[in-house]
This record gives structure tokens, C-alpha cells and sequence, in this order.
């Protein structure tokens, strides 16, 4: 059975979809239940491998091969490493609580959860598939789910955030499907194998092509399918200037959806180009980092930072703060240092896990006044001191408050950054004091203050809410006092990666 | 092989019992007063006519009749879809409420000739034969179009596709009458013998290609060709408009790749196709592909009545197809079979949905599907959705492991059909916004009172079954169908 770990995680969740599929549609209890039973196993398959993961090895563990299509050469190949044991446990972490933040879902209940365990298989997928093929597979799987759940059971404006999410994801995975082609072409003998098209990484041509513009910049092969991947996994991070569909679907979105796509969906496009662009493009990936991971990503922290402080709802603001801590991930990863990747890769959990309370808290007071107009609320500490306590302990993380998990990233990617690009690392540190200005402002305009009379009443946080934030909490605080319980884990396999792209470095 | 008339009957079964199932079909039309038992009939004399095709399997190939139609793995694939469509459709026939107003006799009688037309299409060696069997299905395909009685709409179309096909049949003779000139033969391979002479002046012979390629294109509705095709498919039956988006499609492709591979190139290394002169065929065909692909997806985003939406995305998806033609070399080819099959199911699929909503609302616009998902009718809205999201290429579906199969042999190419490819995937992404349109309706929207419940008969239900399984099987496990497409490749050329 330890064989197949992987493989149990990634499709428990789609024979629970079969089976809720199979359920009465008014039994709208017994789905719930039954949903959340299928996201168990997963999470207990988690922890059991973060108890058993080598963290000595950067090599891949927990690998399953098995032939799928051999006329072209297409295995299920899966398994993991340093890079993506951290993804695999925020994911299955992320789904099992999210069920419980559906709770209030009453129309088509059977369709929401049936399409939530499809998405959970996609993501899962995603971070454990080692072929190519099988990744896109999995990659393009998350977006049917994902149009549904946004276009049915989302906002006022949710037809339109639900299309532009779909239609923005797709042209980037087709770019991707092109990519994947041409080193598929590229590769002797061709293959899907992502091992073996890293170890051959050294043949993709990096003499600049013929044509117009690339002659003009000096790209060569590798560079151009660079570029397609990596526009691909910007339109996901949300790299500045793809990120304009993030707003629209992180509000429309229900809670838990936003939970989802921000803790997990966002993390994909990093993931990928730490799995994908580093190992096999190697000198496309020195050649074009500074500019298009380092310069973006601290661009993204200060626009997105700056769009926050300009919001009005509150959920636009989490999403814009999303935006801006995902620049973090990017500015880790082109600096190249063992700080700054680790960093990186640590800020990606942490962003899942802190993000993801964010969501939830807005959800709750979302449930209750049936608006999220920051100037709408006022003096809610008084009204909910526990609600208020819990998202204080979120916000604090978000800034990145020393003692918690979110400092310890932002501090070693910064740390990371200074060695390569002092500048870069300044300006990424004033990010810092803009995160710090907008959390600060909206609890002092939420939280603080005279007592909104419309909301005196409004009930406590409930059980079911405290059950989906607490878990939560407690690894923000853990992981702050601890972080070696995560960068354990990651140090090999990223260090490993770091040396794969430092030789081609100028 | 080539055998003499009497001698070729044997090989004749699969056409024999076609003929034999329409001239009983006419008999029996006098003596049933339940036409619908017409219908069972046509579908047994499919399934006879299925079985002696792939009883055909194994044996080498060669020409039959005089060296008028050629027996060949790549005919029995075409003739074997043709069956499949046919099938399919008429089992479609049986509960269609537009169907029960027409002459069932009659209809059912000019379906299975369409058919057997399209068997003469996928087999021809001869212009004179290509010509003949082209004619034999246009004039069938305009019979079916306006069938329906008393409806503006259909005899409309049906006029119109009269005006075009024949425009463009008569263009098509008159190139093949210069070819024939030029050449001095009929024959497909004795053509390809005499241009390999390579006494032929290269602006005529471009000429006499274009001039043959307005017949093919008409067919095959890529542009400038189309015209006809919008108006055709809103006005026919809904199952003719299934039967011509598929069967008449393929059929097209089949006389065309027959005509432009084996008869007029030759088989080079790397299993590339050398033509025969030096004109420009891949900078052609390339602009061709790219502008009836945009063409169609961009005129298909003001679509409000689906069936005209879906005449322009098959518009499109015979933009797609044609990017198989472009490389000229085996990989292309055997992508646009495998396409072939895919597309037959999904267009199938999703023109059977729109046939059991227009049967329960009588509505062929988008927002006749308004909240079709909430009003007890989930089933067809989730089907129609699988069958719209495969038709715009998303994995785990059959359409994406099609559009795979094209994208890998134009990337195999390289240079300048990488452009092709980035057009290709451009029009993929603008199509699912016209796709998704008619989803958003069924799912997002919520019906208004008074919309009607959407009921399926159990045909309907049971044909909606195996072709959307089809769809989602065919996206995961494709193998059979790929090794079936690579094997139909098996020209006889001599």
C-alpha cells in the first residue's frame, strides 16, 4: 500500500465524486458527509508522508510508473520530491477544510461537491505528475470544475468572472500544450518523461533563432519555449500583467472556491516553473530571470500591494494581497541562493495556509452581513471578540509579523534577494511597510472604532468556522516558531535545483 | 488487382446490400402504414452493410470495376464512418418530432443512397467516378435539406445549397476537364504517371487545382467556400444537419486526400509526400487552413440560433482538419482520421441535443437552453456540456487528443507551420467562448416560468449514453482508435 500513496491521494477524491454522484440530490446532509469522508483519507495519507518523507534525498520518492500510451511513450509516472511535498500536503490540507467552509451551499449541493472532488483530483494531480502529458492532463482538468463553481454558485457578477478566468487560464495552458510539443520533438528518443527531458536538457538548442524578434534578443529554442511556458504559469501566479482575472474570480468565487484558488490554484503556476522551466531550461532560465521572475515579481509586490490599499471590499483587497505575496515567491526563485529559494518555496505553504484564513474570515462576516464594504462595518472587536482575535492573528501573519510563519518566508526571500539584487530586495522589503499600512487600516476601520449600530447584534463565530481557521492558525504560529518543520523537507530538492541553473549563469 | 465488372462483385458486398436495403426500403414504404418501422429497417441493412465491410478487412487491396473505384484500407475506413454516421443518425430519425412530419419513406430511402454516395466518394480513382459520386451526395444532401414540408426555412437552404453545389460541381469539372486535357487519362494514377512526365505547364496545372479544390472545399466547408453551410445546417431537419456535418465532411475529406496523395504525389522518405511540381502546396494550403479556421470562430461568436453556431464552428473545425493536410505527410494524415472519428462523435453528440430540446421547446436559439441544467433536464445539459467543452479541445475529452494529434504533426514540422500552430491554438481559446456561451445558458441561468420540461425517449437517451461515454472513453484511452487510423493509411497505389 505505501507503493501507491500517491496515487490513492490523487484519486480518492474522484471515486468520491462517483459516489456522490450516485447520492439522492435533497439528501443535501449525507452529501456533505459523505464529500468530506472522501477528503479524509487524503489528509490522513499527508501526514502519514510527511512522517516518512527522506528529507536526505533530493531525489523523487514515493515513485509510481506505469505504462499508459507506449506509442508515445506516455507513462503514469508520478511521484515526489522536495519541490512538491509541501504543495501535496497544503493541498490535501486546503480540500478536507474547505469542505467544511461549504457547509452553506444549498442549491445544487450534490453538483457543488461532485465538482469539488474533481477539482481535488486535478490539483492533487498536478503536483505529483512527472510525465507531461499526464501533468496537462490534470492541469486543464482543474478548469471545468473550477468555471462551474465560480459561474453557478458565485457572486452577482460570476458569469463574467467565471468566463474571463476560463478563457485567461486556457490561452495560457495551450501555449503550454505548444511548449510541451516542441520538446517532445526535441527530445532523442521523443518522450513525455519529464526525467528524462531534464536530462537531456543540455540539447535544446540555445543559439539564437533566424527569425525576427528573436534574432534581435538573442533567443534561442530554449528560450522561446521558455517564454510560452512561463506565460502559461504567469497567467496562474498572477504575474503583472495577467493578473487582471484574479479580482474578478477571488470575489465572485465563494469562500471556499476562494480558499481553493488562492491557496492552491495560484501556487500551480510557481510550482510549475520550479518543475519545469528550472531543471530542463537551464539557460533560458539564467538568461531570463532577473527580468521576468525578479524585476516582475517585485513589481507584483508593490502593485499589488498598492491596488490593496486602494479597495473598498474586502475581499478584493485578500485578493490584491495575494497578488502582491505571490511576488515574494517570484523574486525567491531568480535569486538563485539557497535562502531565497527555500524561501520561496516555504512562502508558497505559507501563502496557501495564511491566505487561505483570510478567505475564510471574510467569508464568515460576509455570511452574517451580507456585504464587505470595508468603511460598512466599524467597531466589530466589541461585537465579536473571537472573529476579531483569529483575524488579527491573520493579518499580523500576512505582514509578516516576526513569530509567525509569513515573517520567516518574506525574511528569507529578502535575505536571499539582497545577495543578488540589493535593489530588488529594498524594494521588496517597502512592500513589507505597504502590506502592514493596508491590514493596519482595515482593522482599524473594521475591527477598531465606534460600534456600527446595523451590526450590533451580529452572532459570534460558530463551531464549524472555528474548525476550518484553527488548523490553520496553529501552523502559521508552528511554522513560525519552527520553520525547519517545513524547510526540512524542501532544503535538498531545492538546493539540487539551484545548482542544475547556477552553472549557466553568466 | 485489377479486376473487370463480373469480377468485382465480390468485393461489392458492403454497396450491394446498401442498394439492396433502399430498393427495400422504397417497396416496403407502399406496403407499412408505421413509418417509423422504416427506420429499424434502414438500420438493419446498416448493419448488414457494417458487417460485409469489415468482412472486406485482409484482403489487398486493388481496383475494381475497370479501374473505377479502388479497394483499400482507406476506403473501408471512410465507408465504415459513412455506416457509423448513417447509423446513428437514422436511430437520431426515430424520435425526432421534425422527422415524423416529413415522408419517412422517402427520407429514410435518400439517407442510406447519401450514404452509399459517400462510399463511391471514399473509394473513386477515376475524375470521372469522384465527379459522379460528389453529384450522387450533393443531390441526396439537397433532397434531405428540404424535406421538411411547408417550412420557409428549409426549402430555403435546400435551394441555396442547389445554387452553390452546383456552381461549384461545375467548377470542379471544368478543372477536372483541363486536368484531363493536360493529361490525357481519367485515372488517378495515370495522371500522377503523366505529370511525373513533367511536361505540364505549372500555372495551368495550379489553375486546374484551384478550380478542383472549389468542389472539394465546397464539401469540405473550409473558406471561401462556405457560404452555403450556415444557412443549410439552421434550415435542415436537425438529423441532416448531424448527417452532413459528419458524414458529408468526411466523405469530402476522404475524395480529397485520395485525389491530392496517392494519385498526385508520391511517397517520399520520412513518410513525407513529394508533390509532383513545384508549386507552393503547403504556403497555400497553410493560408487556407488559418482563414477558414478564424473565419469560422469569429462569425461564430454572434450566433444566437445553435445549430447556425454550430455550422461555423464545423466551418472551423475544417480549418483544424486541414492542418493535417498542410504538413503532407503520414503524421498529418493520420491525425485528420483519428479527427475524423472524434469529430463524428462529439458533432454527433451535441446536434442530438439540440434535436431533443428543439423536440420538447421547440427552440433552436441560445435562449431557448436557458437554465436547461435546473428544469429536471441535468442529463442533456451535462452531455451537451462534455460534447462542447471536447469540441473545443479540453482534456479529458476526445477532442483534445484529436487537436493533440494535429498540433504534434504541424509542431513536428517546424519553421514556419509553428505560426499555423499559435493560429490553431489562438482559434481553440476564442472558441470557447462561443462554447461556453451556450453552457453558461444551460447552467448559470435559471429557467423562467413557463419554460418547458425537457423529456428524452429512450432512443434518444440511449444514443446520448454511448456517445458521450465514447467522449470521455476516447480522451483517456485512445490507443485503438490511433492504431485503427494509422492502419486505414494503407493507400493501393500503383
Amino acid at each position: 500500500m505505501t507503493d501507491n500513496v500517491l496515487t490513492y491521494m490523487t484519486f480518492f477524491p474522484l471515486a468520491g465524486m462517483i459516489v456522490v454522484l450516485m447520492l439522492p440530490s435533497d439528501r443535501h446532509n449525507l452529501i456533505r458527509w459523505v464529500s468530506a469522508l472522501f477528503t479524509v483519507p487524503p489528509l490522513a495519507l499527508g501526514v502519514w508522508l510527511y512522517g516518512h518523507f527522506n528529507t536526505a534525498t533530493p531525489g523523487l520518492q514515493f515513485v509510481e510508473k506505469i505504462p499508459w500510451i507506449p506509442a508515445y511513450n506516455i507513462n503514469y509516472f508520478v511521484g515526489i520530491d522536495g519541490i512538491s511535498i509541501s504543495m501535496v500536503l497544503l493541498t490535501a490540507l486546503l480540500s478536507f477544510l474547505c469542505i467544511f467552509a461549504s457547509w452553506g451551499i444549498d442549491k445544487g449541493v450534490k453538483g457543488y461537491f461532485a465538482l469539488f472532488l474533481l477539482l481535488d483530483t486535478g490539483m492533487m494531480g498536478v503536483f505529483v505528475a512527472l510525465d507531461f502529458f499526464l501533468f496537462y492532463i490534470f492541469w486543464e482538468l482543474m478548469l471545468l470544475p473550477m468555471y462551474f463553481l465560480i459561474g453557478v454558485w458565485g457572486g452577482p457578477r460570476r458569469e463574467y468572472a467565471a468566463i474571463k478566468f476560463f478563457l485567461y487560464t486556457l490561452f495560457g495552458s495551450v501555449l503550454m500544450l505548444l511548449a510541451i510539443l516542441a520538446l517532445y520533438f526535441a527530445s532523442e528518443p521523443h518522450t513525455f518523461d519529464m526525467t528524462m527531458l531534464i536530462a537531456q536538457s543540455g540539447k535544446y538548442g540555445t543559439q539564437p533563432l533566424a527569425i525576427w524578434p528573436f534574432n534581435q534578443w538573442g533567443w534561442g529554442f530554449q528560450h522561446v519555449v521558455w517564454m510560452a511556458l512561463f506565460i502559461g504559469f504567469a497567467i496562474k501566479i498572477p504575474a503583472f500583467p495577467f493578473h487582471t482575472w484574479l479580482p474578478d474570480a477571488h470575489v465572485e468565487a465563494p469562500t471556499a472556491i476562494s480558499v481553493i484558488l488562492a491557496g492552491v490554484l495560484l501556487k500551480m503556476g510557481t510550482y510549475g516553473i520550479l518543475r519545469v522551466n528550472f531543471p530542463m531550461l537551464p539557460q533560458a532560465t539564467a538568461d531570463l530571470a532577473y527580468y521576468f521572475l525578479g524585476v516582475l515579481g517585485t513589481w507584483n509586490i508593490i502593485y499589488g500591494a498598492l491596488c490593496a490599499m486602494a479597495q473598498k471590499d474586502l475581499k478584493k483587497l485578500v485578493a490584491y494581497s495575494s497578488v502582491s505575496h505571490m511576488g515574494y515567491v517570484m523574486l525567491g526563485m531568480a535569486t538563485f541562493t539557497p535562502q531565497g529559494i527555500s524561501g520561496a518555496v516555504l512562502q508558497m505553504f505559507n501563502h496557501g495556509t495564511i491566505t487561505g484564513m483570510l478567505f475564510l474570515l471574510v467569508g464568515v462576516i460576509y455570511d452574517r452581513a451580507h456585504h464587505r464594504d470595508i468603511e460598512g462595518f466599524g467597531g466589530l472587536a466589541a461585537i465579536m471578540p473571537v472573529y476579531t482575535g483569529v483575524t488579527a492573528l491573520a493579518f499580523f501573519a500576512s505582514m509578516g509579523l516576526p513569530g509567525l510563519s509569513g515573517f520567516i518566508s518574506e525574511v528569507l526571500v529578502l535575505l536571499g534577494a539582497w545577495q543578488k539584487y540589493p535593489i530588488l530586495s529594498i524594494l521588496g522589503a517597502s512592500g513589507v511597510v505597504l502590506t502592514a499600512g493596508y491590514f493596519l487600516w482595515t482593522i482599524q476601520r473594521v475591527y477598531l472604532g465606534p460600534i456600527n449600530e446595523k451590526y450590533k447584534t451580529l452572532p459570534e463565530i460558530n463551531g464549524r468556522e472555528l474548525f476550518t481557521l484553527i488548523p490553520l492558525g496553529i501552523i502559521v504560529i508552528a511554522l513560525g516558531v519552527y520553520p525547519n518543520a517545513m524547510l526540512d523537507l524542501l532544503r535538498a530538492s531545492l538546493d539540487q535545483l539551484n545548482q542544475i541553473v547556477i552553472p549557466h549563469l553568466s | 488487382m485489377d479486376l473487370r465488372n463480373f469480377e468485382s462483385l465480390r468485393f461489392f458486398y458492403p454497396e450491394a446490400i446498401l442498394t439492396g436495403a433502399i430498393l427495400l426500403l422504397v417497396l416496403l414504404d407502399l406496403v407499412f402504414k408505421n413509418k417509423k418501422s422504416l427506420g429499424y429497417v434502414a438500420i438493419v441493412g446498416c448493419l448488414i452493410s457494417l458487417w460485409a465491410t469489415l468482412e472486406l478487412y485482409g484482403i489487398s487491396g486493388g481496383w475494381l470495376f475497370h479501374r473505377m473505384i479502388i479497394l483499400d484500407n482507406f476506403s473501408l475506413f471512410f465507408k465504415v464512418i459513412s455506416l457509423l454516421a448513417a447509423l446513428l443518425v437514422i436511430w437520431m430519425s426515430l424520435d425526432c418530432r421534425e422527422i415524423q412530419q416529413v415522408h419517412q419513406g422517402e427520407y429514410y430511402t435518400v439517407l442510406l443512397t447519401s450514404a452509399l454516395g459517400m462510399f463511391f466518394m471514399a473509394s473513386s480513382s477515376n475524375l470521372l467516378m469522384a465527379y459522379l459520386s460528389l453529384e450522387l451526395v450533393s443531390l441526396t444532401s439537397y433532397i434531405l435539406t428540404g424535406l421538411l414540408p411547408h417550412n420557409r426555412r428549409s426549402t430555403e437552404a435546400a435551394l441555396k445549397y442547389l445554387i452553390y453545389g452546383g456552381v461549384s460541381s461545375g467548377t470542379m469539372i471544368y478543372g477536372m476537364s483541363w486536368l484531363f486535357g493536360m493529361t490525357g487519362s481519367l485515372d488517378y494514377a495515370r495522371i500522377g504517371a503523366a505529370l511525373l512526365q513533367g511536361e505540364v505547364n505549372h500555372l495551368s496545372l495550379f489553375m486546374a487545382f484551384v478550380f478542383i479544390l472549389a468542389g472539394f472545399g465546397y464539401k469540405i466547408v473550409f473558406a471561401p467556400f462556405h457560404m452555403w453551410s450556415p444557412d443549410v445546417y439552421q434550415g435542415a431537419p436537425t438529423p441532416i444537419t448531424a448527417f452532413l456535418s459528419v458524414a458529408s465532411n468526411a466523405a469530402g475529406l476522404a475524395i480529397m486526400i485520395r485525389f491530392f496523395f496517392p494519385a498526385l504525389s508520391r511517397l517520399g522518405e520520412n513518410e513525407n509526400w513529394l508533390f509532383l511540381q513545384g508549386v507552393e502546396w503547403p504556403h497555400f494550403l497553410l493560408f487556407l487552413s488559418m482563414v477558414t479556421m478564424t473565419v469560422g470562430n469569429l462569425c461564430a461568436l454572434n450566433q444566437q440560433n445553435v445549430k447556425r453556431m454550430l455550422a461555423y464552428s464545423g466551418i472551423a473545425h475544417a480549418g483544424y482538419l486541414l492542418m493535417g493536410l498542410v504538413v503532407l505527410n503520414n503524421d498529418g494524415l493520420r491525425a485528420m482520421l483519428f479527427y475524423v472519428v472524434v469529430y463524428l462523435i462529439m458533432n454527433l453528440g451535441a446536434f442530438l441535443v439540440v434535436m431533443i430540446v428543439a423536440n420538447a421547446t421547440g427552440r433552436e436559439d441560445i435562449e431557448g437552453y436557458r437554465g436547461l441544467a435546473w428544469r429536471g433536464a441535468a442529463i442533456p445539459a451535462v452531455c451537451m456540456a462534455i460534447f462542447l467543452f471536447s469540441l473545443t479541445g479540453l482534456p479529458p475529452l476526445a477532442g483534445f487528443v484529436g487537436k493533440f494529434f494535429l498540433f504534434a504533426a504541424v509542431i513536428k514540422q517546424g519553421g514556419m507551420f509553428v505560426l499555423l500552430a499559435v493560429v490553431a491554438i489562438l482559434n481553440s481559446v476564442i472558441s470557447l467562448y462561443y462554447y461556453a456561451g451556450i453552457v453558461k445558458t444551460m447552467f448559470f441561468d435559471f429557467p423562467q416560468p413557463g419554460d418547458p420540461k425537457v423529456e428524452m425517449s429512450a432512443n434518444n437517451s440511449a444514443i446520448l449514453g454511448v456517445l458521450s461515454c465514447l467522449t470521455i472513453l476516447l480522451g483517456v484511452y485512445w490507443g485503438p482508435i490511433a492504431l485503427y487510423a494509422e492502419w486505414s493509411l494503407r493507400f493501393f497505389m500503383r
